[in-house]
């Protein structure tokens, strides 16, 4: 299943089984086994980038630390926020997709198994090739230097003149292989979805997580492109002496930031519409009642993928917009809080009158509701341009969007991961130590991001390695590292249960959750050919049905 | 594998998907076009920003001819998949051929015109704002036009050696979408290049 489990076959057997083994792993075009190498290079990775922002939290607990050079700072903002969208977040939600839409669509497995493979196997180099530039960032000098110019790489700091040494070009490149990755999977999503679902299952008797992750595609291959363009006219710029940001010569930078943006924005929805997507699986199963309201689910889906893709310039109240550009931007990102705010009514109607069970995924998904609606809130404020020319790159801002990815997107994935870590080991993992994650994990997470909203209303800016005592920021930071060092702990258990219940575990059977999509009429883990029948599908609850003969789901719907 | 027993076959006898082929292609080219979106947009962006010369005025002249190759190849590929779906063989190899040296005598009159450019006029990707954005978006096409010519290329060494056969018509179909993109993507960048641009 993991790495572990080769590296333990390797101790019992002789050394080529262990080729064998690893050979069938870097080969292999299944859709589980890609997926389950997505999600543990995206756990790789969150070690390493939530490393990072302990670095960086260690050296802001008191003013004037020198835990790390000014340098050194620079260089951990960057790799994390680099780190965690591209090399973390985007891999495990691919990774989830993976593993789940064959199951849950009754294919055998998606539409293009090699272009899959590839398109891992790109990200993965992505990922070494960012990583490489802290020996190799300098060129020939010698000594490496990793990207220091900010997970957004405002123009001039990248141009030649401001960035010597290679390490901006590792960044560049990097981004634009993964990206060819990320839209090679997003095209294979959408084939698969489109084309491989097994007879019956018409667009409206998806699972949700299937049609969350088909918008999800869809606006990857909208949003990611233009990061590829705008990648490629950097390198033109650092590579070729051309001047498309280059003001010296009558280029622009806020075209950039255009480009980057129009890229950003929408991403943050290609990474919160999958964490939707396992809320919307997770909690019917836990309430014992159907998703309330699917199509509306469906239709909110949607909306939110046509309106995020105009609201890029909220990122930019503060460039210096034409008034007409400020009102359009502040109303559309107001505009996306309707759809989104369907969305949780939507999953507190499904849990209303149902038999709640606080397992640990249900938990996960319950703080994923209260902490994304906060971070919505707060994002309706900074929509509000005069508010954001105020706020705008200080701590209130990070605090925001860490309340998005970590207390959304995050918990949202941790949910995932135990809910369906059944489904793909085989085993159950330990109820006590998922709850004692859980609580941890909370208690670190608002310890930290609430109370870092605090120094940024009182205008401690983002990216400062160090400040003054005595500005009241330092009561603020000193909480909010100690909570960054409860998180990590969570983490290691959760970590730990995992490795613990892999092989520890008690066996958990076809179907643990009594649930109701087809992933959980096979085997656990699966069989490498999915159903050895196809199955024919009659309404959006097919295990429903085959359990409750008598009151079938497709009399109603 | 329990799935097939619990689940009652009960099938409606029509179900029947689109081709994973044609579906994964247009996803592409969606794709595709978003990147060239941000291209032209670019190019757009700077027209008449340059701080230097050469202007586009002063050294650009229409490739006519090179345009109606490229378009008319959209033509000929289109034929030469009637031909292969009727299960002429000869036809199909003569019509893709033509295809290959259409799509040929553009590339190549692209590169002519780069030479003139660079070394009669002056004009680099570093000389000013304009030769940035007209090498950039002109090269992007170029480039699409090389991979789309390897292509074709590659189909005819299979259609020479008679590896393709008339139930090969679908996938021929798909690259065959591929080269009506690049053919479609000029004609936008014709027009911003050559008649808003100039």
């Amino acid at each position: 299943m993991s790495s572990e489990s080769i590296a333990l076959a390797a101790v019992s057997e002789p050394s080529r089984t262990l080729s064998d083994m690893l050979y069938s792993w870097v080969t292999t075009v299944d859709h589980k086994r890609l997926g389950i190498l997505y999600i543990l290079y995206a756990i790789l990775f969150l070690v390493i980038g939530g490393i990072e922002a302990t670095i960086m939290r260690i050296q802001l607990i008191v003013p004037h630390n020198h835990f790390v050079s000014p340098q050194t700072f620079n260089q951990m903002f960057t790799m994390h926020g680099t780190t965690m969208i591209f090399f973390v977040a985007m891999p495990v939600l691919f990774g989830f997709a993976n593993y789940l839409i064959p199951l849950m669509i009754g294919a055998r497995d998606m539409a293009f198994p090699r272009l899959n493979a590839w398109s891992f196997w790109l990200t993965a180099f992505g990922g070494l090739l960012l990583y490489f530039s802290f020996v190799g960032g300098n060129g020939l000098y010698g000594a490496g230097s990793a990207p220091d110019v900010g997970w957004f790489a405002y123009a001039p700091l990248t141009a030649k003149a401001f960035s010597l040494g290679h390490s901006t070009d590792f960044w560049s490149l990097s981004l634009l292989v993964s990206g060819f990755g990320s839209i090679g999977t997003a095209v294979n999503i959408i084939a698969t979805i489109v084309c491989s679902r097994c007879p019956g299952m018409t667009l409206g008797k998806m699972p949700l997580l299937a049609w969350m992750n088909l918008v999800m595609a869809a606006m990857v291959l909208l949003a990611v492109s233009p990061l590829t363009a705008a990648q490629i006219m950097l390198c033109l710029d650092r590579f070729l002496g051309a001047h498309f940001f280059d003001a010296q010569a009558g280029g622009s930078a806020v075209l950039w930031m255009h480009f980057f943006w129009i890229f950003g924005h929408p991403e943050v929805y290609v990474l919160v519409i999958p964490a939707f997507a396992f809320v919307s699986e997770i909690v019917p199963v836990f309430s014992r009642k159907p998703i309330f309201g699917y199509p509306v689910m469906v239709a909110a889906t949607i909306g939110i993928g046509f309106v995020s893709m105009s609201v890029w310039a909220h990122h930019m109240f503060t460039v210096g917009m034409s008034s007409y550009g400020n009102t359009f931007f502040a109303l559309t990102t107001m505009a996306v809080g309707v759809p989104t705010g369907i969305k949780i009514f939507n999953w507190l109607g499904t849990m209303w009158g149902g038999k709640l069970q606080f397992k640990t995924p249900m938990l996960f998904c319950i703080a994923f509701l209260f902490q994304f609606l906060i971070a919505g809130l707060t994002g309706i404020m900074l929509s509000a341009a005069p508010f954001n020319w105020q706020l705008s790159a200080s701590y209130f801002v990070v605090a925001h969007f860490h309340y998005v990815i970590v207390g959304g997107i995050l918990f949202a994935l941790f949910g995932a991961f135990y809910y369906w870590f059944p489904k793909m080991s085989g085993r159950m993992y330990n109820e006590t130590f998922g709850k004692l994650h859980f609580w941890l994990f909370v208690l670190g997470f608002h310890l930290t991001f609430d109370f870092m909203h605090i120094p940024g209303l009182l205008g401690m800016p983002r990216r400062v390695y160090t400040y003054e005592p005595g500005r009241g920021w330092d009561l603020w930071n000193f909480i909010v590292t100690i909570g960054a060092l409860i998180q990590g702990v969570a983490i290691l258990i959760f970590v730990g249960n995992l490795l613990y219940s892999m092989f520890r575990g008690k066996l958990a059977g076809d179907d643990p959750w009594d649930a109701w999509t087809l992933e959980w009429s096979v085997s656990s883990p699966p069989p490498e050919y999915n159903f050895a029948r196809i199955p024919v599908v009659r309404s959006r609850r097919p295990l429903w049905d085959v359990k409750h003969p008598e009151d079938p789901d497709w009399k109603y719907e | 594998m329990s799935s097939a027993t619990i689940l009652p076959a009960t099938v409606e006898p029509q179900w029947s998907l689109p081709s994973r082929g044609k579906v994964g292609m247009l996803c592409l080219i969606t794709a595709e076009s978003a990147i060239f979106t941000i291209f032209v947009v670019a190019y757009i962006f700077y027209i008449g920003k340059s701080l230097s010369g050469p202007m586009p005025k002063e050294v650009l002249e229409l490739p006519i001819f090179a345009t109606i190759c490229l378009l008319s190849s959209s033509i000929t590929i289109h034929a030469a998949i009637r031909a292969l779906g009727k299960g002429s063989l000869a036809a199909f190899r003569l019509w893709w051929l033509l295809t290959l040296t259409l799509g040929s005598i553009f590339l190549i009159a692209t590169g002519r015109e780069w030479h003139h450019l660079i070394y009669d006029k002056g004009l680099t990707i570093s000389t000013n704002l304009f030769g940035t954005t007209y090498y950039s978006l002109v090269g992007l096409h170029a480039f699409h036009v090389s991979v789309g010519l390897i292509g074709l290329f590659t189909i005819f060494l299979f259609a020479l050696f008679g590896i393709i056969r008339r139930e090969h018509t679908e996938r021929v179909d798909v690259f065959a979408m591929y080269w009506h993109f690049v053919d479609v993507v000029w004609i936008v960048v014709f027009t911003v290049v050559y008649v808003v641009g100039r």
